[in-house]
């Protein structure tokens, strides 16, 4: 077995286009970077993901013209709590990208990003339904898997896993 | 309190509200459609999910994680092998573990025979919806053959749970290389018999052809993936260009179609069966000798034999089973070529024996989000021929 160890460095990371393309854009949009496991995931500030995903999809550097997959994770109790993953994928450069944002606790809302790809509404929907994340701008922010008179979000770290009494 | 949906739908004076399913037969499972429809026509369409929604993602985190192989399972019970790789996969990407090549290529040889099964349902029943149910007692007599083949390696014939964090559960039986072959020899020549009772067939075309489409730019767009964004024109198959366990070893053609309707994912789904047989034939051919479990005394169970005169593989065995095994943290993405698309799982580790967060992004859940496109100012009977040409899976949409 053998890893090689976690890049974090944004130093190290620049060269790489996401990266780069992000911070010639504005340079506060990319809060941090990591290159673990050959996967790369890119720190972005929470009012900046929705420009920052129509950046990285129409660049000509960048080409992420795919939606793979938005998940969350609650990393209850240390705050910020959320973590909203992207999964971007590039079809021409056979390439992914996970860019990240974080949520505080208190004030789990973000933009929603349907306006640069539809398809990301069943995807937001569903944290919205099981994390409680708040997503603006989404055209129809309803619950999806759970009844839409359930209590509570089932896949938060404070759920009981008996449901609540 | 309005039903679900409906409250999103503002009904004019000249259209009503269709209530299709959760039991209507050619829902394939407990999908609920809200039909806004004008006459015959549908003007809108919203689906309704969650009917099966058991929380295997929150499941997953109080298991070790050896023990969610048996859930991956669940979530798309056509394709089980599928799920079990794509999850082990993603593993051991958090472990950093080499595979030796004789697992890979097991696991190749039977995630391919499970692709056909899963297609064999999906034409069975797509057909059986559109009313040429001959064609589905045809289909079912060959998967009851590749059953037979799960059956005889894992000793399940759908939960097969046979793929392990490290290689297989155990190796192929005495005969099984054998059964294979004899399925491979035949199988082409059923494909031609599908074909025979549809390809030509006047009815099963003026269904499908021009149907349900569906342009390359809005199945991007729309998240849609597999045999359906192929048929619409873009040719990207995950096998081909990102490959995964030893998907680089293998030739195969992907086929593409610039159509975009219900009748090029017909087309491309039973090319893809003959493309499938032929993989599993190179992989037969070239199967190669050797271990079939990665040598991780730590992570991999020992071996039957070992546990019986050694004492170390025996508390190797008992550490595994009862406390589990530890990876440590970080997160990763992995994406297979599933049956109905793109197969991903997120899985994030904090190091402990249990994973801290499991995604599973399934393909049924983002194409179902096509199906509006796919059937808006199109006949209610139209709707039935779209549902079945995105060959969708409720167990893993609703998780």
């Amino acid at each position: 077995m053998s890893l090689s160890p976690t890049v974090t460095d944004l130093a190290q990371l620049k060269d790489r286009p996401a990266v780069a393309r992000l911070m010639a854009w504005k340079s506060e949009a990319v809060q941090g970077a990591k290159f673990d496991r050959d996967e790369l995931s890119i720190y972005v500030g929470r009012d900046l993901i929705r420009e920052a995903c129509a950046l990285l999809q129409s660049d000509a550097a960048t080409k992420f013209n795919f939606l793979s997959d938005i998940t969350c994770v609650d990393l209850y109790p240390s705050e910020p709590r959320f973590e909203i993953c992207y999964h971007l994928l590039s079809h021409t450069r056979k390439e992914r990208v996970r860019l990240k944002v974080k949520l505080a606790g208190d004030d789990p809302s973000v933009e929603s990003i349907t306006s640069v790809w539809s398809g990301a509404n069943f995807f937001e929907r569903e944290i919205f339904d099981l994390f409680g994340i708040r997503f603006l701008n989404h055209p129809n922010l309803r619950r999806i898997l759970m009844p839409d008179d359930w209590e509570g979000h089932p896949l938060r770290k404070d759920y009981p896993v008996e449901g609540y009494r | 309190m309005p039903l679900p949906g409906i409250a999103t739908l503002d009904v004019t004076e000249n259209t009503m509200i269709l209530n299709m399913g959760p039991q209507h037969p050619s829902t394939h499972g407990v999908l609920r459609l809200l039909l806004e429809i004008d006459g015959e026509t549908v003007v809108r369409m919203v689906p309704d999910i969650g009917y099966l929604h058991t929380g295997i993602e929150k499941t997953c985190e109080a298991k070790f994680y050896q023990q969610v192989v048996v859930l991956t399972d669940r979530i798309d019970y056509l394709c089980p092998m599928t799920n079990n790789l794509c999850y082990v996969l993603a593993v051991e990407k958090l472990l950093g573990m080499e595979i030796p090549p004789r697992a890979q290529w097991m696991r190749v040889m039977l995630n391919e025979l499970t692709r056909i099964a899963s297609h064999l349902v999906w034409l069975g029943t797509h057909a059986l919806d559109i009313g040429a149910m001959t064609v589905f007692l045809y289909c079912f007599r060959e998967r009851e053959e590749i059953l037979r083949i799960f059956e005889m390696v894992s000793g399940q014939r759908m939960m097969t749970s046979y793929f392990r964090v490290g290689g297989l559960a155990m190796d192929a039986p005495l005969g099984f290389f054998e059964k294979v072959k004899k399925f491979v020899d035949i199988f082409p020549s059923r494909v031609d018999e599908y074909e025979g009772l549809l390809t030509g067939n006047r009815i099963w075309i003026e269904r499908l052809k021009g149907v349900g489409h569906l342009s390359a730019e809005d199945a991007i767009a729309l998240g849609m993936t597999g045999p359906a964004l192929r048929a619409s024109g873009v040719d990207w198959d995950l096998r081909r260009d990102i490959p995964y366990t030893g998907y680089e070893n293998f030739k195969f053609k992907v086929p593409v179609s610039q159509d975009g309707d219900v009748w090029a994912r017909y087309v491309g789904r039973v090319r893809e069966l003959r493309e499938s047989i032929g993989i599993v034939k190179q992989a037969l051919e070239g199967m190669p000798e050797g271990r079939i479990k990665a040598d991780a005394p730590k992570v991999v169970l020992p071996d039957r034999e070992k546990m019986k005169t050694q004492m170390e593989a025996l508390i190797y065995h008992f550490k595994i089973v009862t406390e589990g095994f530890t990876v440590p943290a970080g997160e990763v993405y992995q994406a297979i070529e599933s049956p109905r698309g793109e197969m991903g799982y997120y899985i994030m580790s904090d190091g402990t024996a249990k994973p801290y967060r499991v995604h599973m992004r399934s393909p049924s859940y983002a194409n179902l989000q096509a199906l509006n496109k796919m059937c808006e100012g199109r006949l209610i009977a139209d709707v039935v021929a779209a549902i079945g040409s995105i060959d969708i899976v409720l167990g893993e949409i609703d998780r």
